[in-house]
């Protein structure tokens, strides 16, 4: 616990720390929203805060960006997390896109995206169905 | 300086996205959410990552906003005000980052150059892009040479989200306009 009163300590994970709070922010909405679009948002938000932390990582304090320059002692910050969340970023708008085109299509068929509505329209068709079975089934039986 | 700088823009972007959370117009939400974008754009070229910067601003604050937009257009503009128990979801958040933060306690200083990240692949990387791949930018050498194969991994994946999507959304205008007919006739 002594290290949470050292300020340089403090100063060197404040990073770590916000984007701790950014990622359950994004969690957070994810889980206490209902609105589907919104659920997308939060899960981006979520995905950014990841790309924080690698970042973060990679950096070196007096670096520069990764791209060779004619000094030859310059310092480079690392390119490898840089390269990772480069496909991540681009991985996570094929998955943004197809959540979208998801949402759009459950708005056409509930015409609601939000899921306490959705859950209730399921609920009642359920509900249909197993009084529709119960009826034919009772049918049956006093045909018999 | 710069450090100071990174926190503040840091700030700034969780703030912005505990606005997202009480906001219930979604086409603020939707807008709030390209800010996002614009400002970890910002943190990436001061955290030296100039390709991850340039990507998220075209992506994440350009394609993803235009994506959304294009959603709400179709489906609904504003959150219904649906009244849910947010405790048990509040305790799960506090309790996940309580165990996170005591997982950075342990983590290297940020910028530290002896960190274990800094130390092992990467400088390898670093010194042999000039002599092997003949171009300046280490990133693009890896992510076209080095790592090929990974991207093209990353190509199918694209493609098949595509796929995935044209399937979704396919024939909804021919179906809208049946149900339209059905609903005339």
């Amino acid at each position: 616990m002594d290290r949470l009163l050292d300020p340089s300590f403090v100063l060197g994970h404040m990073n770590y720390w916000l984007f701790v709070v950014l990622m359950m922010t994004g969690l957070y909405i994810v889980v206490a929203r209902g609105n589907l679009l919104k659920k997308i948002v939060g899960l981006n938000i979520f995905q950014a805060a990841v790309f924080m932390l690698y970042i973060s990582a990679g950096k070196v304090r007096g670096g520069t960006a990764p791209i060779l320059t004619d000094n030859p002692g310059e310092a480079y910050s690392n390119p490898l997390p840089h390269v990772l969340i480069l496909t991540a970023i681009v991985v996570g708008i094929a998955t943004t896109a197809l959540g979208l085109a998801l949402t759009t299509r459950i708005n056409e068929v509930y015409g609601t995206i939000e899921e306490d509505e959705i859950l209730e329209i399921d609920h009642q068709e359920t509900e249909r169905e197993v009084a529709a079975i119960l009826a034919t089934s009772a049918q049956d039986s006093a045909n018999a | 300086m710069e450090l100071a700088i990174t926190l503040f823009l840091f700030c700034a972007i969780v703030a912005t996205a505990i606005a997202i959370t009480t906001i219930r117009s979604l086409f603020a939400v939707v807008m709030l959410s390209g800010v996002i974008s614009l400002l970890s754009a910002l943190l990436f070229v001061l955290m030296d990552a100039v390709d991850v910067a340039f990507t998220e601003a075209a992506v994440g604050a350009g394609i993803s906003t235009v994506l959304m937009l294009g959603t709400i257009a179709l489906t609904s503009r504003t959150q219904k005000d649906i009244k849910r128990n947010n405790l048990i979801p509040l305790a799960v958040i506090i309790l996940t980052g309580l165990v996170l933060i005591d997982g950075t306690l342990d983590m290297p200083s940020f910028g530290a150059p002896d960190s274990p990240a800094q130390t092992h692949v990467g400088a390898a990387y670093i010194a042999r892009t000039a002599d092997e791949i003949h171009i300046p930018n280490i990133v693009t050498a890896v992510l076209a040479s080095y790592r090929g194969y990974d991207t093209l991994g990353e190509v199918t994946v694209v493609f098949t989200a595509g796929l995935g999507v044209v399937l979704l959304l396919g024939g909804m205008g021919a179906r809208s306009r049946k149900r339209r007919q059905e609903e005339e006739g």
